[in-house]
């Protein structure tokens, strides 16, 4: 308990210092002024989303070679992470089109990867809810899950393989001339660890409710055991007076 | 502040989605604690 409650509160605080930080440390940039600010929270948000992704592509791969449950647990929690915070990437990223592009969409190679991801991992969540039979279900979404993954880098790479977009060339890692100016990069730095923290967080209370609700289908499967037990001992008593 | 509006829409965007987010998932966890605590009186 006083674990989460320093958790939540170092949450709050890296919230609060990272959003100072974005709006009022970080310089403007110069041609989109003040809204390049989101850019901020919005690599933040892909990052903790490839983070999660990542972790859940180790999960699935461990729960088809070991089939031991707690890495279905794993791969569930961290794919329900990664779709939350792909989504948050979306809000943001049509949030900065925009005022940037005068336009809220356009389906260019990023844009429409990231969509595939989202709707990939969406379907991931659907297809274990509609398969009845537990383990079943776990290894069908954890075949499904690795093929998902293929579109993650595709993702990190469409402005590099398809550079004739709406989004610009690659700003960090995009060879000569490119990079960051140094108070941006620790702006940058500040709040990809806080999205990062949330995203752990969320991830942890996640795993946490996937292993309650083993532990819920095991009481289940004893309650019925014993209310069958207790029915059919109840059926050959009648059976033994009618006799 | 020009746009200002887009850049507090996607601050708010951002944190509403987490907390609704870890809401979701702590009324699950508080939900599944009473259903086993009730299994556990039922079996006992």
């Amino acid at each position: 308990m006083k674990a989460r409650i320093t958790s939540r509160a170092i949450a709050a605080a890296l919230i609060f210092f990272a959003g100072y930080a974005a709006l009022f440390i970080a310089p403007d940039e110069a041609t989109m002024h003040q809204i390049q600010r989101i850019f901020y929270f919005h690599l933040g948000c892909w990052m903790a989303m490839f983070t999660a992704l990542s972790i859940a592509l180790v999960a699935n791969v461990a729960w088809l070679v070991t089939r031991k449950p707690k890495w279905d647990w794993l791969g569930v929690s961290a794919v329900e992470v990664g779709v939350v915070t792909c989504t948050a990437g979306l809000a943001t990223g049509v949030l900065w089109g925009k005022p940037a592009w005068g336009i809220w969409w356009a389906w260019d190679a990023r844009l429409t990867t990231a969509f595939i991801l989202w709707l990939l991992y969406i379907s991931y969540l659907l297809l274990r809810g509609l398969v009845e039979e537990p383990q079943r279900g776990a290894t069908l979404s954890a075949v499904f899950g690795i093929f998902a993954f293929l579109d993650a880098p595709l993702v990190y790479a469409a402005n590099r393989l398809w550079p004739r977009g709406q989004h610009p060339a690659p700003v960090i890692f995009g060879g000569p001339n490119s990079g960051l100016d140094p108070t941006m990069s620790k702006v940058l730095v500040i709040c990809l660890v806080a999205m990062l923290f949330i995203a752990i967080i969320a991830l942890v209370d996640r795993y946490r409710l996937e292993r309650l609700r083993h532990e819920f289908d095991e009481l289940r499967v004893a309650a019925d055991a014993r209310d069958a037990g207790s029915e059919s001992a109840l059926i050959a008593s009648s059976a033994k007076d009618s006799i | 502040m020009k746009d200002f509006h887009f850049l507090f829409a996607a601050w708010i965007a951002v944190w509403a989605i987490f907390f609704a987010y870890e809401i979701s998932v702590a009324s699950r966890i508080s939900r599944l604690r009473a259903e086993i605590e009730r299994l556990k009186q039922q079996i006992r």
